[in-house]
């Protein structure tokens, strides 16, 4: 087919031929310099403050502008240095020093300190952050003898193993200079709204509801990068909108499932573009189902076993995910080295077993087949968590339990399930965050107040796996506590306090333009420095 | 001639009087009105399970117990329903309609930077819909029982029972991804420098899509409003009168019919224009164009109380004006209606 002469070639080609006569065509070993990457953004959150809002939301747009201490990496031991070079545990544990990149600047041209961490560390992360409230609960002081290092001090020892998983997600650098003395909440806050960092492109422009734009960082500190001139995220509301956006070369790469499954597999066999489950491995979903243990049937650990046997994950896997994803065998995923392991107890898909095991349990069938009726609440934020409720209540309807999907919007499935507890089942899309004590021993430790999400909110509490959880939250040894977490991960598969069903990674699309891409594993939430265009 | 003069401006002294009673008894009602829709949509929106905290939550990906009451707190959201309705009308009297939770930003500085695209769009729209409407219901009604007759009818059937966002997205794919003629989305090509007429023809392109998508339901509601009034005033005497005068067939369906027939499109405009504000919340979606509609939407889903109620008292501001517009107008066609 000859090419098309349309408005869009027309354009590209003119600008194309500006942009080579101002701007030398160097080719680095990376890539060209130089392009605009239009990205769809389908949320917009209300502020680009990654240090106080560590979400995959914000960090979509933010990493790009603040950087962490350090981020996520394929290969080594799963951590590569950013703001920070290298690090090193007291071995009481009790304090972790920091060796900070020299020569770094902000936006703004002042120079980039240890004390900008101590800053960060102190008042932002432990006061303000999602994730940094309980995690630097104990971390009484930074210290800055000079300012490329930063002491961090606990009042009691922390695994150190833990603190350097979580920096790619809770250690974002703001500028003291201009935080100081000022009201860091406030979304309205000028530089939570035009961050100035310290990353490879500069926010140089933010009309909500139409885009945000970013624009090259000459003096970033690692030479040679970044390659590409602007980052455009558009914001696009509508799924389908989205995938005619990529079909029409209008957006170069969508993150986080921004079209959905089947347009992904469509769009994936169109030439130019592909679909990527890659540079997702540090922040997967675990599909998992939610158990209320106040409903005396489902406090027994028979029952929840055989509702685990009644499931086919194979199927799951194949129709409810479209084969994108593995099917979970315990509560951590298979990225998660070093603590994963399959040495668990396995459940079969075995329908017989499930029926023996409620008879065990003494519920038998009534006159109409039924031995008792759940009331099953499917998370609204994914699509996979919606069709794992339908098939759910099909699985169970076949072993005698009947389940009444009850279907919410978002801030009402989080009231119902999380502080009313008026749910028996849910079906939720559970993060794995790089560390079980980041994300998951949350979902199993006991004493969760009511209101709290994404926690033990299930009326389970079991004061063995207490016990494990706590000795694991503060081993400093990092083999003795791999190992605590491996007794962890049998203990869930044993009792299967709630059950996790199948891992599954976001979809990117991705424009065959785009080089170097997803080459992390949370690249959507990484600064795209080494990104170019074709 | 020193007599008419005179009598015009007594006319127009008239009709200035009606249009002022008018105007005092519409805002009189319009109170009541406005009152009902603030406190009705507050208590809809608190029977809703789950508040902006929740969803502000959800969003995070978690937070612990001090950090959420803090922020309840902060927005007033631990205090009994009855406190928070009374301070947020306290409030919106003195036309202070707060912050945005979710955004961080105040109300009215969010409206206004939204209003002009919405109102842009519902303009086009309501002026494509009411133009086409027009013209394809007068052939319609000229040729009535005719082939064009019933094509043009099954057409506008056919396109009423399309659902707005499904043609859009079809829109979409012919003409942006395909044909590549328009542009896909957002209400103009984004960190462009275009200024004066480059930049409104750029609007006006963007516009042409979301525009269809948005009128087409109603094309064919004003079509089958106009022919069936059409139809009507043919069979009415003066119009045999007129023929038997020997009027052409083009004088009497434009001088005569046509102004008695459209009476009814100019209520149907007034309504048009209500449900409109709700159809604009799909196809601002489905172009990404950045307006009041979606923004309720999201102010719905995020449970953002302070930002849905300023948009809806917004909209119903609108409304009631472009009703007494409308009815304004209605006086001035046909001197007969009471202005009641």
């Amino acid at each position: 087919m000859a090419p098309r002469l349309t408005r869009r070639t027309l354009v590209q080609g003119a600008l194309g031929a500006a942009g080579s006569s101002l701007v030398p065509w160097r080719a680095y070993a990376q890539g060209k310099r130089g392009g605009v990457l239009m990205v769809a953004a389908d949320t917009e959150p209300a502020h680009w403050n990654g240090a106080i809002l560590a979400s995959n939301g914000v960090f979509f747009v933010s990493s790009k502008v603040l950087e962490p201490l350090a981020d996520q990496a394929f290969g080594g031991n799963g951590i590569k240095p950013v703001l920070a070079t290298s690090w090193t545990p007291a071995a009481d544990g009790r304090s972790i020093t920091f060796q900070l990149r020299s020569g770094v600047k902000w936006h703004d041209g002042k120079d980039f300190s240890s004390a900008d961490v101590a800053f960060s560390a102190m008042e932002i992360w432990k006061k303000l952050q999602n994730f940094g409230r309980v995690l630097f609960k104990d971390l009484e002081a930074v210290e800055t003898p000079n300012a490329t290092t930063a002491i961090f001090r606990f009042a009691k020892p922390i695994p150190s193993q833990l603190i350097v998983n979580a920096l790619p997600a809770v250690s974002t650098v703001v500028p003291k200079h201009l935080y100081e003395n000022t009201d860091a909440t406030q979304a309205a806050h000028p530089q939570n709204q035009k961050p100035v960092g310290t990353g490879p492109y500069t926010f140089a422009e933010h009309k909500r509801g139409e885009f945000v734009r970013l624009e090259r960082n000459p003096s970033y500190w690692a030479s040679g990068q970044p390659l590409v001139d602007r980052i455009l995220y558009r914001r696009m509301a509508d799924k389908g909108a989205i995938a005619a956006a990529h079909e029409s070369g209008d957006i170069l790469l969508s993150c986080f499932s921004a079209v959905s499954t089947p347009d992904a597999i469509r769009l994936g066999k169109v030439k130019g573009l592909q679909v990527s489950t890659k540079g997702y491995e540090g922040i997967l979903y675990t599909a998992t189902i939610e158990i209320n243990h106040r409903r005396k049937e489902l406090a027994d650990a028979r029952v929840r076993r055989a509702i685990r046997h009644a499931i086919d994950p194979k199927f799951m896997l194949e129709t409810v995910f479209n084969g994108f994803g593995a099917i979970a065998t315990g509560p951590i995923p298979a990225s998660g080295a070093p603590f994963y392991t399959t040495d668990v107890p396995q459940y079969a898909f075995d329908t017989a077993r499930a029926e023996a095991l409620l008879d065990e349990a003494g519920y038998k069938k009534g006159a109409d087949g039924m031995r008792f009726a759940l009331k099953l609440l499917p998370a609204p934020f994914f699509e996979q968590t919606r069709l794992t409720g339908d098939y759910l209540r099909q699985a169970l309807r076949r072993i005698g339990i009947d389940a009444q999907i009850e279907g919410n919007d978002a801030p009402g499935h989080i009231r119902k399930v999380y502080t009313e507890h008026a749910f028996d089942l849910a079906v939720a899309a559970l993060v794995y965050r790089n560390d079980p004590a980041i994300s998951t021993t949350v979902l199993y430790r006991s004493g969760t107040p009511a209101g709290v999400p994404f926690a033990n909110q299930y009326g389970y509490a079991d004061p063995e796996m207490d016990k494990l959880i706590d000795q694991a939250a503060s081993e400093v040894n990092d083999a003795e506590r791999t190992k605590l977490y491996v007794a962890f991960q049998k203990k869930v598969m044993n009792d299967l306090p709630i059950i996790p069903l199948i891992d599954f990674p976001f979809l990117s699309v991705v424009s065959d333009k785009v080089v170097n891409h997803h080459n992390t594993p949370r690249w959507p939430c990484a600064s795209w420095a080494d990104v170019s265009l074709a | 001639m020193s007599a008419s003069p005179d009598r015009d401006a007594r006319a127009a002294g008239f009709f200035a009087g009606r249009a002022a009673v008018l105007l005092r008894r519409r805002l009189a009602q319009a109170l009541p009105v406005i009152l009902l829709v603030l406190v009705g949509n507050f208590l809809l929106l608190k029977l809703a399970p789950g508040d902006v905290i929740d969803a502000y939550v959800a969003a995070a990906g978690g937070g612990d117990r001090a950090f959420v009451a803090q922020l309840r707190a902060e927005y007033g959201l631990d205090q009994p329903v009855i406190v928070q309705l009374g301070l947020y009308l306290w409030k919106a009297v003195r036309l202070d309609l707060g912050q945005s939770v979710l955004l961080g930003q105040p109300v009215l500085s969010l409206i206004l930077e939204r209003l002009p695209n919405t109102l842009m769009l519902m303009m086009s729209s309501i002026g494509f819909a009411f133009g086409l409407g027009v013209l394809l219901g007068v052939a319609a009604a000229r040729r009535a029982g005719r082939p064009e007759d019933t094509a043009i009818i099954t057409l506008g059937l056919i396109v009423y029972a399309t659902p707005g966002f499904w043609l859009g997205l079809m829109l979409i794919v012919i003409f942006s991804v395909r044909l590549a003629w328009l542009p896909l989305s957002g209400i103009e090509t984004i960190a462009s420098s275009l200024t004066g007429w480059e930049r409104v023809l750029d609007i006006a392109r963007h516009l042409v899509l979301p525009t269809a998508s948005l009128a087409l339901v109603y094309v064919a509601i004003y079509m089958r409003l106009m022919r069936a009034g059409m139809l009507e005033v043919f069979g009415l005497d003066f119009i045999r009168t007129a023929r038997a005068k020997g009027l052409s067939d083009d004088r009497i369906a434009y001088r005569h019919v046509l102004p008695n027939a459209i009476l009814p499109m100019v209520t149907m405009l007034g309504l048009q224009f209500g449900t409109l504000l709700g159809g604009s919340v799909v196809i601002e979606s489905v172009f990404s164009i950045p307006g009041i509609g979606r923004l309720a939407y999201e102010a719905v889903v995020g449970r953002d109380l302070n930002l849905l109620l300023g948009i809806v008292f917004m909209s119903a501001l609108l409304v009631i004006a472009v009703n007494l517009i409308v009815d304004l107008l209605y006086a001035h066609l046909d001197p007969r209606i009471e202005s009641a």
